[in-house]
């Protein structure tokens, strides 16, 4: 069981040596990045380059731990008691079993995503420690220990929102998705669009670039806004001689609201470009 | 041979600990890399190393256990980049640095600085890549780039791993503060309070239990809103001026308070508190709110925190029309007094060391307008405040 990229995904070398220790060790692979790098997607490619089923849990900032476990229904069981249904006698029926116990008592080996743990509460991820450690966890209600049949493939994702506990830490592996260089670039955008005109890319790369080049950006554009902005140049039809100037930073790249989302960013960008102007 | 490599991260202060150093053997053990060097240092990082704010410590650690001792000396001249900074902040005034962008100089500066660079790389052989940046321009190397510039490796191309942490390419990750956002957010926890407000939506059980029994057994669902932090903070920031060494640490601190409490109105002032301050920095003399305003708009049961060095002439604090922008009405400190009586409960978090504050003229009048309420932005300062807050 390898993973070396897919058709649809560019994975670097350190990424996938990553990923495959994490699934030879069955630990956690703790990703980060800057948005929109791929962190999520990894775990989908993952899942289906390696033919497992993916289970995904999102994580909000109620999410608690207790409800990737399990949840007691004590409301529907109160109800059927007093409807006298037979069912209530059983407490296991009122026991909603959620993501990580799921994912534990797959019959095959699974990918579980448990996505942007920042955004939980900051007590989040101690309270998944043993679970994640020991790939276990015990069931007060029914009295029954809930372990996993094959450690699953965990993935964690995080956007530095909070910082995350060391005990958590320690039982994890850690890549960090740096942002792609030109020549990853270029692959990424290849497998995304593969009938894209060479001078058209290589010119929108090297604008894109140099957007993200300019000082004091609050959100620099990434992967994802290049391919969003690339698919919006092949549906205006943009000609690659708009893109190219001899003079760097001399012209606005066209639609660039693509790439620049915050309105003080475009802001920044046209008061520089701007400046350039007047300096010569 | 690992155990040296173990101890050699401890030295440079990664948190590595031995269940992490086991799992590397393990892998190790059970072939998960091929056995070349390559491999190794990324498995390594990947299995060590938990935050990219480390990685630029590993790759020094990496590089110097598997060359020996060249990198001695390439150590001793890396100059820091907090350093680099301050040096800019201070040489340079506001006005300086805006000439400088004005002119369109700065790329200029910047390729003077390369060609330094290069320089020094030729001299040295390579020995020790990393000499940073030093003789070279200092406000070169900082300036408007809040990221700081790489300096010597603009692309690197080079995948293979040998380069990668030569090109030390994680350098600007390093954080190394010692108040991390998340120790601010632990302090700020202090000042929670729980309270019930809004929508019922949540099931009360005790009370629908006891509603149940009184209705001879018959379910009466009881519902209750849900519980917020439903502490109140009105933040006064410091900004400009002598606040400059310590904007990091004023944006952690925000960012961390940000994100705790419910109910978070900042306002910027510059230097001591006058009839009016501001929300957005960048249009602070068009925008301004009348601190009368303010004093009418939040109710007392706000929690005043103030974020300033408190240092200035003491003229600014105490004359009328004392102030360095413009001439204010009333004195400084008449301004304090209004908002403290208004809010009792307030402290005055000062990001300068404690020790100097005995020497600063206008540190000791503040302190005492505060009632001695005045703490340093540590852990523990930040705790006692905390608790001051809340007393």
């Amino acid at each position: 069981m390898r993973f070396n990229g897919s058709e649809t995904y560019v994975a670097t070398d350190d990424l996938n040596l990553a990923v495959n220790a994490a699934i030879t060790l069955t630990r956690p692979l703790l990703v980060k990045g800057e948005p929109g790098t791929g962190k999520t997607k990894l775990a989908e490619e993952v899942a289906r380059a390696l033919g497992m089923p993916l289970f995904e849990w999102h994580i909000k900032s109620t999410t608690k731990a207790q409800q990737g476990l399990y949840e007691y229904d004590a409301v529907s069981r109160l109800r059927d008691s007093q409807l006298g249904d037979p069912k209530v006698q059983d407490i296991s029926n009122y026991i909603v079993r959620g993501t990580l116990w799921q994912a534990f008592t797959a019959d095959q080996p699974v990918v579980l995503l448990i996505d942007e743990i920042d955004k939980a509460d900051i007590e989040f991820p101690n309270d998944l420690l043993r679970e994640l450690d020991r790939m276990e966890f015990y069931v007060y209600e029914t009295k029954e220990l809930v372990r996993a049949r094959h450690r699953p493939v965990v993935f964690i994702t995080s956007n530095n929102e909070k910082e995350l506990p060391d005990a958590f830490l320690r039982r994890c592996f850690f890549h960090y998705i740096r942002f792609p260089d030109k020549e990853t670039m270029e692959k990424i955008v290849a497998v995304h669009f593969p009938n894209i005109k060479k001078t058209l890319l290589r010119e929108a790369l090297e604008a894109f670039f140099e957007v993200r080049e300019v000082p004091g950006l609050k959100k620099k554009p990434s992967t994802s806004e290049l391919l969003d902005w690339l698919k919006l140049l092949l549906a205006e039809d943009i000609s690659p001689e708009a893109l190219r100037s001899n003079d760097r930073r001399t012209i606005i790249p066209p639609l660039h609201g693509a790439l620049l989302k915050n309105e003080q960013d475009v802001h920044l960008f046209e008061r520089l470009i701007f400046m350039s102007r007047q300096a010569r | 041979m690992l155990a040296g490599f173990f101890l050699k991260l401890k030295e440079h202060k990664i948190p590595v600990s031995i269940n992490e150093y086991l799992t590397l053997i393990q892998g190790m053990e059970r072939h998960v890399i091929s056995p070349s060097i390559d491999e190794f240092y990324f498995f390594a990082r990947t299995a060590l190393v938990k935050d990219e704010a480390n990685f630029d410590k590993f790759d020094l650690a990496f590089g110097e256990f598997f060359k020996g001792i060249e990198n001695l000396i390439g150590n001793a001249f890396d100059v820091p980049l907090e350093w680099l900074r301050k040096q800019a902040e201070l040489t340079l005034t506001a006005e300086e640095r805006a000439q400088i962008e004005a002119l369109g100089g700065w790329d200029k500066l910047m390729e003077t600085l390369k060609k330094r660079m290069e320089e020094q790389k030729g001299r040295h052989q390579g020995g020790s890549r990393w000499i940073g940046t030093a003789g070279t321009s200092p406000f070169g190397a900082y300036g408007y780039n809040p990221e700081g510039v790489r300096i010597g490796q603009k692309e690197s191309r080079h995948r293979r791993a040998v380069k990668v942490w030569d090109a030390r390419e994680y350098r600007n990750l390093d954080g190394a503060t010692e108040l991390g956002t998340r120790n601010i957010k632990v302090a700020l926890r202090r000042l929670r309070r729980f309270a019930r407000v809004g929508a019922p939506d949540e099931l009360d059980l005790d009370n629908t239990i006891d509603r149940t029994a009184r209705n001879a057994g018959w379910l009466d669902l009881q519902m209750r809103p849900e519980r917020h932090n439903a502490a109140k903070v009105l933040l006064f920031l410091d900004i400009g001026g002598s606040m400059d060494d310590h904007v990091r640490l004023a944006e952690e601190l925000f960012s961390a308070a940000k994100s705790e409490f419910k109910h978070l109105e900042h306002f910027y002032f510059h230097n001591c508190l006058y009839d009016f301050v501001w929300k957005d920095n960048r249009r602070r003399h068009t925008e301004r709110i009348r601190t009368w305003d303010i004093l009418h708009k939040y109710g007392h049961d706000y929690k005043l925190v103030f974020v300033g060095d408190a240092t200035m002439s003491p003229y600014e604090i105490l004359q009328p029309g004392g102030s360095i922008e413009y001439s204010n009405d009333e004195a400084g400190a008449v301004w304090m007094r209004r908002m403290l009586e208004v809010y009792r409960k307030a402290v005055w978090l000062n990001p300068e060391p404690e020790e100097l504050w005995p020497y600063r003229q206008s540190i000791a009048v503040i302190r005492e307008l505060m009632g001695g309420r005045m703490y340093p932005t540590t852990i523990e300062g930040l705790e006692k405040a905390m608790r001051a807050l809340t007393r």
